[in-house]
């Protein structure tokens, strides 16, 4: 009884193509090179083993895993510290003042961002702006050696990815009832009670998905850590790059995206479990 | 003969396996304004996108002019819909979005600018072709959307609850014009609504449905006056209702039936056998109360205590609580210059009504 | 919330200079009249004729262009139609499609990166424009898809009912209502596409070949041997 609709046929085929060809697929091509394993000759050789995964699971692996996890986390703190007032500061205005305000964050995000970062550097190098600063201040009597540290990675992650904190904070603050927050007020809420109990929570949603949004690539951009850490600071973003293009270990750095997305996953459905029950669910 | 443009027989519908329409028959008479009444839930909407076509019934035979219309998609039956929320299309004006069926349908150019012009006439749009529907009132936006129906002189044109959105005064005004349109048109209108005064004011037949069942179809006056059971009776209209007994039937419809402790005379309109147990259904309005003084025989009247007054401008509403502890509702007219009707809270009084205004209805259990 | 509030003034110029001074960093430095000391030596023009008379990074800067709105105006395309397709209609395979969305946005560029550059081996495909452009193709798609859904839904659904009750087929719908109503959304999807594939260096360090260079993959090779721009 369905009448074929070819509109919606031709939609769907085209969009289904796409969707099998460059999504499904490849990452089903990565599930199974995997499990395979490769010599000095050829990048493939077709033998099921686990060998890749158990490398995974020695320590040095670990390591790295346990390295980015922290850097991204600390990364992901900061960006909220930083991140939540300037949202919804910027959430609660109105009109011509708060397009422009929101258009000159997303403006330096124009220029490239492999640029800013190379700008970071001559801040905070030894001889840099930071430092001279500081010293000429008095703060410090020693130059920081802040380049090619953790730290260094830390701070060029927070400014990189600042905005994908930003952003979903705001949309949500911006669809917070004001009147809840009057209501709080007139049954006797102080400030901090206001912001504890009712603004927190009601913001949940989009801290969590600006938490998604930063802590994801902060455990997986490559460049930035390889540009302010150096040769020492290997994450997963180096690693799995540096296993297909450098070491042509393909398998293994197959192995460490599966574990990687499985990571991935998780989050999401930790973000989904917490917003259960709520309609906005679908993409914020 | 007046034809019949659509007729349903034998129709259910269920949705996830549940039962949203029962054995639905209905006829629907060329040229005549007929409502669905209903409250929420009780399947009208459904019943109503059944006869559009979004929906197919699961069981059940529908048909227009004589014309099984099973499996034929909204477009190809000769129906169109005008939506509760008036669905105009935001970013067309108010000429081309009447246009829009029309367009669709391939009508030359200059057809279209005159049969637009035709229906805009009607619908007192004229000044506002070029408008967009965002800058039309509600009552506005409403009669755009039934001109964008009716221009492609359907045989029957549908309507979704059209006046739950507009304010009280807009909807009185609406309901009038929206009658006298339909007789302009000349087009059978189905309407929906669970708002019973406006069914009873516009419709020329109202079918009353419940829980996906058609409890009565018949006129205003009929549904309201003779209501079949107690949820038509409950439902249309106020209504108080007692048990009662079958205490003697004599010829000419008429019987004696013991209510509350009194024999009293009743009519009746179905067969009754004396003993059977029955229910009084007597409505406010005819329900008349007396003080004390004024009256001299009592024996056929009720006695009782007013228990709250509520005076709502043209009427005065009275619960009365009788002596066997049932609470009776009464509205009478109110006139300023009446002492009589000067009621306080706590005076005794005596409560009766007019033999054979009331109906009796066969026992329900609750 | 007036702008008399003086530490939340304080606040936001705090964070807008974050963002700010390493750009006005740069600028100040395109202008210093030396390579490698971060002291100011002289106000000079030398970068920029530098910059300017390079062609490689003229190229490259050419190609990342034509890249860019290529991919992004192809993905609004395709992005377009998938939005309409899971705002409209029941289909088999519908919640995968949504939750494939999902995760392709918060998929780490890495893995999609590692992915592709693994199909485009497996199909022996040759890596250069071609497989810089599907690649890109593929990213932006999941951004259109939210930025036009996420309008599509504030549409009143019944506007649809009501066009077929008139007679339109699915394809005039799309021609004459939902295109009109979402242009902007897809506009907005097109500018966020053509962002994001300029500026990609992730996935197209993967994916990129030697002989079409891209502006992004330069700067990184060309910083890493330089140590400034």
């Amino acid at each position: 009884m369905k009448m074929t609709n070819p509109f919606k046929v031709f939609s769907l085929s085209i969009v289904w193509s796409w969707l099998f060809l460059f999504a499904l697929l490849p990452f089903g091509l990565i599930l199974v090179a995997s499990f395979m394993q490769h010599d000095s000759t050829q990048i493939f050789i077709s033998r099921f083993t686990l060998e890749n995964y158990q490398q995974i699971n020695n320590s040095v692996y670990f390591h790295i895993f346990e390295k980015s996890f922290w850097v991204a986390g600390v990364a992901t703190f900061f960006c909220l510290m930083l991140g939540y007032p300037f949202a919804y500061l910027i959430a609660r205005m109105h009109g011509a003042m708060k397009n422009f305000l929101l258009l000159l964050v997303i403006i330096p995000f124009w220029t490239s961002s492999l640029i800013r970062s190379y700008a970071l550097i001559a801040m905070i190098k030894a001889k840099g702006i930071l430092n001279t600063l500081l010293l000429g201040l008095g703060l410090i009597h020693e130059p920081l050696q802040l380049l090619f540290t953790n730290t260094a990675v830390i701070i060029g992650l927070v400014y990189n990815l600042l905005p994908f904190m930003i952003l979903p904070i705001m949309t949500n603050v911006e669809r917070l009832d004001i009147r809840l927050i009057d209501a709080a007020r007139d049954l006797g809420a102080n400030r901090f009670t206001t912001f504890k109990r009712v603004i927190i929570p009601l913001t949940m949603p989009g801290i969590i998905a600006g938490s998604i949004l930063v802590f994801l690539p902060a455990m997986t951009i490559f460049y930035i850590p390889d540009i302010l850490g150096g040769a020492k600071s290997i994450l997963l973003g180096n690693l799995i790059q540096n296993q297909f293009l450098v070491a042509q270990n393909w398998p293994l750095g197959a192995a460490v995206s599966v574990v990687l997305t499985l990571v991935l996953i998780t989050l999401i459905l930790v973000y989904i479990r917490t917003t259960h029950g709520t309609k906005n669910r679908e993409w914020i | 003969m007046v034809k019949n443009v659509v007729e349903l027989r034998g129709v259910y519908k269920s949705i996830h396996d549940h039962d949203v329409l029962h054995d639905i028959n209905l006829v629907v008479r060329e040229g005549e304004l007929l409502t669905l009444l209903g409250p929420s839930g009780c399947g009208k909407t459904t019943l109503l996108r059944l006869i559009s076509g979004f929906e197919e019934p699961t069981k059940g035979l529908i048909s227009i002019d004589g014309k099984s219309v099973s499996g034929l998609p909204p477009h190809k039956r000769q129906i169109h819909t005008v939506f509760q929320s008036y669905a105009l299309f935001p970013h067309l004006t108010v000429f081309e979005n009447v246009a829009f069926g029309l367009r669709c349908q391939k009508v030359p150019s200059a057809e279209i600018k005159t049969r637009v012009a035709d229906v805009i006439k009607m619908v007192k749009l004229e000044k506002y072709l070029e408008r967009k529907p965002s800058q039309l009132s509600g009552g506005q936006q409403q009669r755009v959307a039934i001109a964008r129906a009716a221009v492609n002189r359907p045989r029957v044109l549908l309507l979704d609850e059209p006046l739950s959105s507009l304010d009280y005064r807009l909807r009185q005004t609406m309901q009038i014009e929206l009658k006298q349109l339909q007789r302009t048109l000349g087009i059978t209108f189905i309407f929906v609504t669970h708002d019973q005064e406006e069914a009873l004011s516009m419709s020329d037949r109202i079918v009353v449905m419940q829980d996906g069942c058609i409890e009565q179809i018949g006129t205003p006056r009929q549904v309201y006056e003779e209501p079949q059971n107690l949820k038509v009776a409950k439902f249309v209209g106020e209504a108080n209702i007692f048990a009662g007994e079958i205490l003697a039937v004599n010829g000419n419809n008429q019987v004696m039936v013991n209510i509350l402790g009194k024999e009293r005379p009743a009519k009746i309109s179905r067969p009754f056998q004396a003993g059977e147990k029955v229910h009084v259904l007597i409505r406010p309005e005819d329900v008349r109360v007396w003080g004390q003084p004024e009256v001299e025989d009592s024996k056929q009247m009720f006695p009782g205590v007013v228990e709250e007054v509520i005076y709502k401008g043209t009427t005065v509403d009275l619960m009365v609580r009788l002596n066997n502890q049932t609470v009776i509702a009464a509205t009478e007219f109110f006139d300023e210059d009446d002492d009589r009707l000067e009621y306080k809270m706590g005076e005794k009084v005596w409560v009766n009504w007019t033999p054979g205004w009331e109906v009796i209805l066969p026992h329900e259990n609750d | 919330m007036t702008l008399k509030n003086l530490p939340a003034v304080t606040y936001l110029t705090l964070i807008y200079l974050f963002f700010y001074i390493p750009i006005i960093i740069l600028i100040a430095y395109s202008f210093n009249n030396t390579q490698y000391s971060l002291l100011w030596h002289g106000l000079t023009w030398n970068w920029y004729s530098e910059l300017f008379s390079d062609a490689d990074l003229w190229i490259a800067a050419w190609h990342s262009l034509v890249l860019s709105l290529a991919a992004a105006t192809i993905a609004t395309m395709i992005g377009m139609l998938a939005a309409v397709s899971l705002y409209r209609y029941r289909f088999m395979g519908r919640q995968l499609l949504n939750g494939l969305v999902f995760i392709l946005i918060l998929s780490p560029e890495i893995v999609t990166g590692a992915s592709l550059l693994l199909l485009f081996a497996l199909t022996g495909l040759h890596l250069g424009f071609l497989s810089l452009l599907l690649a890109h193709i593929s990213f932006c798609i999941p951004f259109v898809i939210v930025t036009a859904y996420s309008r599509l839904v504030s549409f009143d659904k019944n506007i649809f009912e009501a066009a077929k009750d008139l007679g339109a087929t699915d394809s005039l719908i799309f021609r004459r209502i939902i295109l009109p109503l979402l242009w902007p959304a897809l506009f907005a999807g097109w500018l966020l596409s053509f962002t994001l594939s300029l500026d990609d260096v992730i996935i197209s360090y993967f994916v990129a070949g030697p002989e079409f260079e891209i502006l992004p993959l330069r700067i990184f090779f060309y910083g890493a041997l330089r140590g400034k721009t």
